[in-house]
């Protein structure tokens, strides 16, 4: 870990630190290695809840590891990720988790759902014999793909709509549960500009709005630093975290390993 | 030659002649029990690129098959048993990462051919039983056989039934799924088990062979005619009692193997179907195409006409 550039711990009033369980994700001292290849190492941070939080880095520095660990799909090798104060590999209530992946496994197939069908995923808390929704559930489906903006194309086959349209599919799925916490990994892969803006513009409501705690991936710097409330920079260790408006030039030089300058838009259009 | 040794049991005369043979009966039935359930445990494979698993799984159900006559055993039963462990043990592989996917499917794939040609050539050669297990036979058939047959089938659709939801859910995303809730390892587990029942059930009708072609065809021919999970794994059944029943009265009459013929009605199926899909697409693709043109071609002529120039234009939008 490059001590030099982390930032200055954040100051934390214990009075007003929540309990354990109303923190939606904790990294304590969490490692993580592919055949005794680090990837993952030594992480430490909180995600506290209603916070806007972007993680950064550069390809291969396991970022989505992360997440993964987060979510309980992959076992740390050592240390332990906690989800609300539970164990993630031990996690039950994930009713409270919206799960935004990279990319679906099935992208590339004919797969004949329709985007109904797998939006009303979202939906599922368990076993069930003949119906996979409740009556009054039909409508937090239509409410979700309309907040996503796919209503229209619920009768479309999966397989048949663009990749953003995915990735809005896969957010209205998240939306149907309601959670507490919505995980995104890089979520704006593959869409164009104009999605970019909605995309961004429908999270921010999420999480100002609706106070939804969002963990967003992403390569996107001027994003991060415009919507996201903290950030943490990750090249295998961390190399940043803390408040957004604190990300400066010297934790992104150290992340990427190249020189970057920080150009800031203020409101008269002015760089600084 | 597959027919000519079979005994002429004839159970009446105002039947169809198919139907006054009791081997055909219980063939017919069997055909039916085969048409539901590999293709719709097929479709859990086919939609996650499992496809070969069919082709490994039923490889292993011949060494099965081997052992089984070897040691005089029931064979259903060990060819059950074989199948169902390389099933989990492939799956085991496959989540523990210590052997890519189809490395773990082709070990096991020649390693339970190595060993089913070894025991064969080593004790009683190949003879008409262990053909009639490699190809299919409608005099395989038995009584006890199709009571099995019936319990496993019967199984298979009601696990299948339950966790519809799970399954698909896992199928689409397995990752989405277990951040769903969806306990996933322990329902491939199940699927890979009731995969090896499926083929156990399966090689009676159509063969070692070739019961990957009646796991699989059918599949791709309802994912290309329907839309919708529930309507696919519907369709998927029907499309398989289809073919099964309709190769099995052609091989009646023709005096044909079972199981090519089964899988050859299947995969004519398949050639229509997609052929027909692009036939279906380049008239209907064109006409969209057409349709698109002239629908650009009114709006822009309704905006002139909003601007008062050609108002009275016959192209006016429709």
């Amino acid at each position: 870990m490059n001590h030099n550039s982390k930032s200055k711990p954040i100051e934390v009033d214990v009075e007003s630190f929540p309990r354990p369980e109303k923190i939606p994700i904790r990294f304590d001292e969490t490692w993580f290695a592919y055949d005794s290849m680090p990837v993952v190492r030594d992480i430490n941070f909180s995600i506290m809840p209603g916070e806007f939080a972007a993680i950064l880095g550069p390809n291969g520095s396991g970022k989505t590891t992360l997440m993964k660990l987060a979510l309980g799909l992959l076992k740390p090798s050592s240390g332990r990720v906690l989800l609300f104060g539970e164990s993630s590999e031990n996690f039950k209530d994930w009713h409270r988790i919206g799960y935004v992946p990279q990319r679906i496994q099935t992208a590339e197939h004919r797969f004949p759902a329709s985007v109904r069908e797998i939006v009303q995923f979202g939906a599922y808390s368990g076993f069930r014999f003949f119906s996979l929704l409740k009556h009054k559930e039909n409508s937090r489906v239509d409410d979700a793909m309309e907040l996503a903006g796919i209503l229209e194309l619920a009768d479309r086959r999966v397989s048949d709509i663009s990749a953003g349209q995915q990735q809005r599919m896969l957010i209205a799925r998240a939306l149907v549960r309601r959670p507490d916490l919505l995980v995104m990994d890089e979520p704006v892969a593959g869409v164009d500009a104009a999605g970019e803006d909605q995309f961004h513009s429908m999270v921010r409501k999420l999480n100002r709005d609706l106070g939804i705690t969002i963990v967003m991936v992403s390569h996107d710097i001027g994003a991060v630093m415009r919507e996201a409330t903290t950030c943490a920079c990750i090249n295998q260790d961390i190399v940043f975290h803390g408040p957004v408006h604190q990300l400066d030039a010297n934790a992104l030089s150290t992340l990427y390993g190249f020189p970057v300058d920080v150009l800031m838009h203020d409101p008269d259009h002015t760089h600084r | 030659m597959f027919l000519c040794m079979i005994p002429t049991i004839r159970i009446g005369n105002s039947m169809p002649e198919i139907f006054q043979y009791e081997f055909m009966n219980r063939a017919i039935v069997a055909s039916v029990l085969v048409g539901v359930t590999a293709p719709a445990i097929g479709m859990f494979l086919v939609l996650r690129r499992l496809s070969l698993i069919a082709d490994t799984l039923s490889h292993v159900a011949f060494a099965g098959v081997a052992v089984a006559l070897i040691t005089k055993s029931f064979t259903p039963i060990v060819a059950f048993i074989a199948t169902a462990t390389a099933a989990v043990s492939i799956e085991e592989l496959r989540v523990r990462r210590l052997l890519p996917g189809d490395a773990a499917l082709a070990v096991f794939l020649y390693g339970a051919l190595a060993l089913a040609v070894v025991l064969i050539s080593a004790f009683d050669g190949f003879n008409s039983t262990i053909f009639s297990y490699l190809f299919g036979s409608v005099l395989s058939v038995s009584s006890t056989d199709l009571w099995w047959m019936g319990m496993l089938a019967l199984v298979i659709t009601l696990f299948l039934f339950m966790f519809r939801f799970e399954l698909t859910q896992i199928t689409f995303d397995s990752d989405l799924a277990k951040t769903n809730g969806v306990r996933v390892h322990m329902l491939n587990l199940s699927l890979a088990i009731l995969t090896a029942g499926t083929i156990t059930v399966s090689m009676r009708v159509v063969g070692v062979l070739l019961v990957g072609a009646l796991i699989v065809i059918p599949v791709l021919v309802s994912i290309r005619v329907v839309k919708g999970l529930s309507l696919t794994l519907l369709v998927s059944s029907v499309i398989g009692v289809f073919v099964a029943v309709f190769g099995m009265v052609i091989s009646f009459y023709a005096d044909l193997a079972p199981g090519g013929s089964v899988v050859l009605i299947a995969i004519s199926l398949l050639i229509i179907v997609e052929i027909g899909a692009l036939i279906k697409k380049r008239i209907f693709g064109s006409s969209q195409l057409m349709h698109s043109s002239d629908h650009t071609h009114a709006h822009e002529f309704h905006a002139h006409g909003a601007n008062g120039s050609a108002t009275d234009d016959p192209h006016s939008h429709r």
